[in-house]
């Protein structure tokens, strides 16, 4: 479990460092403390490693979907998980002195380490959607610390431009790995990597191969995705030096790397990566000489490098891989170790501004050194790591320019971002440290920072030098063992500093000499660019969110008006669309089963309940008038059921009847007598036809056709596996006891929404309806004799409705019933009132008895709800059989009986506003 | 008996949607309770309609009882509908006295 240790080390260390305290170096040791062990970690893996041998771990998750947590270390995530790491204790101690007192570090520490740990799990995964998981992860994590000023505007526009970008790309990325997965049928990495000729034959292919180099570029900001990248500077340096240089970017270029075997090597591939990476090559070096921000200038720099990186991608040779994952390398180090440098420049002088800063060598003497040296490697001077790398790409360009084409390009554009890289390089060092006095700065005169916020940039300075003067003996091993996990095996090469007088060396002079002569002489590029404003990006970018936002509304304002008969009328007009869509599939109407005859009860009944509609329709202004017929129709519904074998049904709906007709004459207390007249329109009288007769020949059609029940398990196994015999009441506490669950949870919450929507107002009724004097004699002396006899019929249904009809739902009606009798007919209204919020409670502890059920089968590790039953022998009672399920329709019973006298008496309206009972 | 079940459902569809129609919520109330019973019926008679067939194992022939349990809780979770938007209508006449004139 070394790789999970490794893995989850950082996340527990985020959660130790937002508690870390106030001191600022005991949160610094805090939080390198996850970083460190994880690193000794990975190195204990080092030899296994370098030998060419990959280390698996691997832990069931959601088997189901494909998605394991199934780690994987092989030579690639080595080496990136090796920068990860160790970047990020440099960055740890770096940030410790570089954020300014006001500035919570914990937040920053823990920020960083949840990313770093993100950042982990996409080189450590070997599924490519827990992948995903953690790619997704780094977004977030990236706007969180791209936002970590949140009170600076720019702050909060580049996080948020940096996120709308990179998880765009992720949704796109995420559509290609589930292509990728499903062409290949598996969405572990082994088996995908090996998969390569099945992949790339796909007819997918093309579609995948896009939509995942898409997630890649927005990530590694590539052309024409690379605009959130330098709004993202807004972001702290520390977070710019680790998120923006030396790792969130590389890794849509990790992801060429990993899926390399698996998509490249075909024209395709060729054709765009290049082609994407050569722009970007071209176009960040290009914008990073015109920068007059310290920071812009190393953020394009740095899209131009990512650019280099992908150009070799996509050329795909061995060697150009190789070459790729070399520079991934050196750019990690010098470009990281650049930015602190800015940082420590901000830091001290106050200002980025490179047209105010100059002659700082006198005063950040040291500073200088180390920035001039890996800037010197930025620009690939020799005996520095950037020149190793370089002339490998320069090779690998004049090699494919034989594949002509787009290829013949390649080495003269190479040569021309040479020329600029060395010329923005240039201008680093010289426009800060040298041309002139310091005179223009905020703060003067500025100091040598701290020793140990430079000590992350000696480091790293170090490491230019090292890896530039013996490249075997530091960098090798590193490259063999991820070279071995990308293209198979290690290529032929030779990483020595001379290889005597060769094209890639003129090209290596040209860039220095054309560099420094393009410096000279960038005065009139200068002014040629500052008469052509460039548009801001971000303008761009916010004029175009405003105007989906603009347009979203629109639409939204277009479909709904506010008023509500409008909404109902374009429902209902879709409901027609989907029933006259369906009706029109059907090559008769009425199928092939017979009709039954006409019985004349249902006859009556049928008539009863046209006319009853009718007269609710006509009366529906007159309010009061109109429950009467409504209530017929109940009753007729109510018998529908009794006829037709469904007693549950019957008795509920008799029982919802009476609370229903209830609750809307409480409701009219405070309703006027009648509506106003309104206007009715052809909608009117249009829709509800064409509604009608649709929907009747729907049923007609269907009630035609042969039916095939999916019932028979329940019918079969309601004896032998719930111990019920009424099957209704078995499937709704046992077999489809969790659908119960969800549907007395609505119950509740409908209860509590009721009871929070009228809570506090003082309701006035405005008709005399419920109003009288006295309780009339005659109810009031039989409620009193009903109240017990109703009860215990309740709690009759309840206890035979697993058996018999009835149970929770019934016998909590019948119960409520009971109860609101004495409501109306007795003065026990205050009291009921007041016990208003106790019948929430009622309702909620049903709930809970209800989930307790489903927890208890868990003691006998059953899943949940599982239920069990039993015979018991009870003297004088004789057999009696008892199902958990009972218990759970017990839950059911005080969740109806809870709700309905919540919804009832808080209806009826508050227990404040409750005078004499008599006067009511 | 199928062409009668089917004028019920029919009728009481397009009172419920003439209902629906109107603007002040009360009615819209009256409306939902109508469409709630052509809909309740609708997806009973979807389990066929049987006489004398309750579905209770007891040797003799049985209807359906999956329309029927799913039925059973549409009637409750209905009236919870209902009683809500009547607590909508209440707060809006608090809220908005010339709204429910």
């Amino acid at each position: 479990m070394q790789l999970l240790g490794m893995l989850l080390l950082p996340f527990a260390g985020a959660a130790l460092a937002a508690i870390s305290g106030s001191d600022r170096t005991r949160c610094a040791l805090i939080t390198a403390f996850a970083p460190v062990i994880a690193l000794a970690l990975l190195m204990r893996q080092r030899i296994n490693v370098f030998a060419g041998n990959v280390v698996y771990e691997s832990l069931h998750w959601l088997p189901q979907a494909g998605l394991d947590i199934s780690l994987r270390l092989d030579g690639l995530a080595f080496l990136f998980a090796t920068l990860i790491l160790a970047i990020g204790l440099l960055v740890i101690v770096y940030a410790r002195y570089y954020l300014a007192e006001k500035d919570s570090l914990p937040k920053l520490y823990s920020l960083l380490l949840l990313f770093m740990g993100a950042m982990l799990g996409i080189v450590l995964s070997n599924n490519i959607l827990l992948m995903l998981v953690f790619w997704e992860l780094t977004s977030l994590t990236s706007f969180l610390l791209v936002g970590y000023w949140q009170h600076r505007t720019e702050a909060r526009h580049g996080a948020r431009m940096a996120l709308i970008v990179t998880a765009s790309g992720g949704l796109a990325l995420l559509a290609g790995l589930l292509l990728l997965g499903n062409s290949v049928g598996s969405f572990e990495l082994d088996v995908i990597l090996l998969s390569g000729e099945i992949i790339r034959s796909s007819p997918h292919y093309p579609l995948l191969l896009s939509l995942i180099l898409l997630g890649a570029f927005s990530k590694s900001a590539q052309f024409p995705l690379h605009f959130w990248l330098p709004h993202a500077m807004a972001a702290p340096t520390p977070v710019s030096s680790y998120l923006h240089s030396a790792t969130m970017v590389k890794a849509g270029i990790f992801l060429l790397a990993r899926l390399h075997p698996a998509l490249a090597g075909t024209e395709l591939w060729f054709d765009i990566v290049t082609t994407i990476g050569m722009l970007t090559l071209l176009y960040g070096a290009v914008m990073a000489l015109l920068q007059n921000d310290l920071k812009g200038l190393l953020a394009f720099s740095t899209i131009s490098h990512l650019g280099l990186i992908t150009l070799l991608f996509g050329i795909g040779t061995p060697l150009a891989t190789l070459a790729a994952l070399f520079h991934i390398v050196n750019h990690a180090i010098f470009k990281a170790s650049l930015f602190m440098a800015a940082g420590i420049i901000d830091h001290e002088t106050g200002t980025r501004d490179l047209r105010r800063l100059r002659g700082l060598r006198r005063y950040l003497p040291h500073t200088g050194v180390l920035a001039m040296v890996t800037a010197a490697a930025m620009a690939g001077v020799p005996l520095l790591n950037g020149f190793l790398s370089k002339e490998m790409f320069f090779a690998e360009a004049i090699q494919i320019r034989d594949a002509g084409g787009l290829a013949n390009l390649i080495p003269v554009i190479a040569t021309i971002a040479g020329v600029f890289s060395v010329a923005y390089s240039l201008r680093f060092i010289h426009d800060v440290f040298f041309n002139g006095e310091a005179d223009d700065l905020p703060k003067f005169p500025p100091h040598e920072p701290p020793r140990y916020m430079k000590l992350p940039v000696e480091i790293l300075a170090l490491l230019c030098l090292a890896v530039g003067v013996f490249p075997a003996y530091t960098v090798a091993p590193f490259l063999n063992a991820a070279a071995i996990s990308v293209v198979g095996q290690v290529p032929n090469y030779s990483l020595a500093l001379w290889h005597g007088f060769n094209l890639p060396l003129a090209m290596s002079c040209i860039a220095l000499g054309g560099g420094a002569v393009l410096y000279a002489a960038r005065a009139p590029i200068f002014r040629w660019h500052d008469r052509h404003r460039t548009i801001s990006s971000m303008r761009v970018f916010e004029f175009g969110l405003i105007a989906l936002f603009n347009s979203a509304r629109k639409i939204i304002n277009a479909l709904d008006n506010c008023s509500l008969p409008r909404f109902v009328a374009i429902a209902l007009l879709a409901t027609i669309i989907v029933e006259i869509f369906a009706l029109a599939q059907l090559p008769q109407l009425l199928g092939p089963i017979a009709i039954n005859p006409i019985d004349i009860t249902l006859v009556i009944g049928a008539l009863i309940a046209a006319v009853a509609t009718a007269f609710t329709v006509r009366w529906h202004r007159t309010r009061l008038l109109s429950l009467l017929p409504l209530g017929v129709i109940g009753l007729v519904v109510t018998l529908l059921f009794a006829r037709f074998s469904a007693p549950d049904l019957a008795l509920t709906q008799l029982a919802v009847e009476f609370v229903t007709l209830l609750l809307m004459l409480f409701a009219l207390r405070y309703l006027p007598a009648t509506a106003t007249l309104e206007n009715i329109c052809w909608r009117d009288a249009i829709i509800p036809l064409v509604l009608g007769t649709s929907t009747a020949c729907i049923t007609l059609a269907i009630l035609t056709q042969p039916y095939q029940s999916i019932a028979h398990y329940f019918t079969e196994h309601a004896v032998s596996d719930g111990g019920g015999h009424n099957v209704v009441n078995v499937i709704l506490v046992d077999f489809r006891g969790f659908d119960t669950l969800g549907e007395i949870s609505v119950l509740l919450i409908a209860a509590v929404g009721i009871g929070a929507m009228l809570h506090g107002i003082a309701l006035q009724p405005i008709t005399t309806l419920l109003r009288s004097q006295k309780s009339p004699l005659l109810l009031a002396t039989l409620a009193s004799v009903l109240l017990p006899l109703a009860l215990l019929i309740a709690v009759h249904l309840l206890v035979r409705g697993h058996n018999l009809p009835g149970g929770g739902f019934v016998a909590g009606l019948v119960a409520a019933v009971a109860l609101l009798l004495q409501f109306i007919a007795r003065d026990e209204r205050a009291t009921l009132l007041r016990l208003s919020n106790a019948w929430q409670g009622l309702a909620a502890i049903g709930v809970l008895i209800a989930i307790a059920t489903g927890v208890g089968s868990f003691v006998f590790t059953r899943p949940f709800l599982t239920s069990s039953f039993g015979h018991w022998h009870i003297p004088l009672f004789g057999d009696i059989e008892l199902a958990t399920a009972m218990l759970f329709d017990l839950g059911v019973f005080f969740v109806v009986l809870g709700a309905m006298l919540r919804v009832l008496t808080q209806m009826f309206g508050p227990s404040e506003s409750l005078g004499a009972p008599r006067n009511l | 008996m199928e062409l009668l079940i089917t004028l019920i459902i029919g009728v009481l569809v397009s009172g419920g949607a003439f209902l629906l129609l109107r603007t002040n919520l009360f009615s819209v109330v009256l409306g939902l309770t109508l469409l709630s019973y052509a809909v309740n019926i609708f997806l009973f008679a979807m389990g066929r309609l049987h006489t004398n067939a309750a579905p209770i194992v007891d040797g003799n022939t049985m209807t359906d009882p999956l329309p029927q349990a799913l039925v059973l809780t549409a009637i409750v979770i209905g009236f919870a509908m209902t009683a809500f938007v009547l607590a909508l209508a209440l707060r809006a006449q608090h809220d908005e006295p010339g709204r429910q004139q």
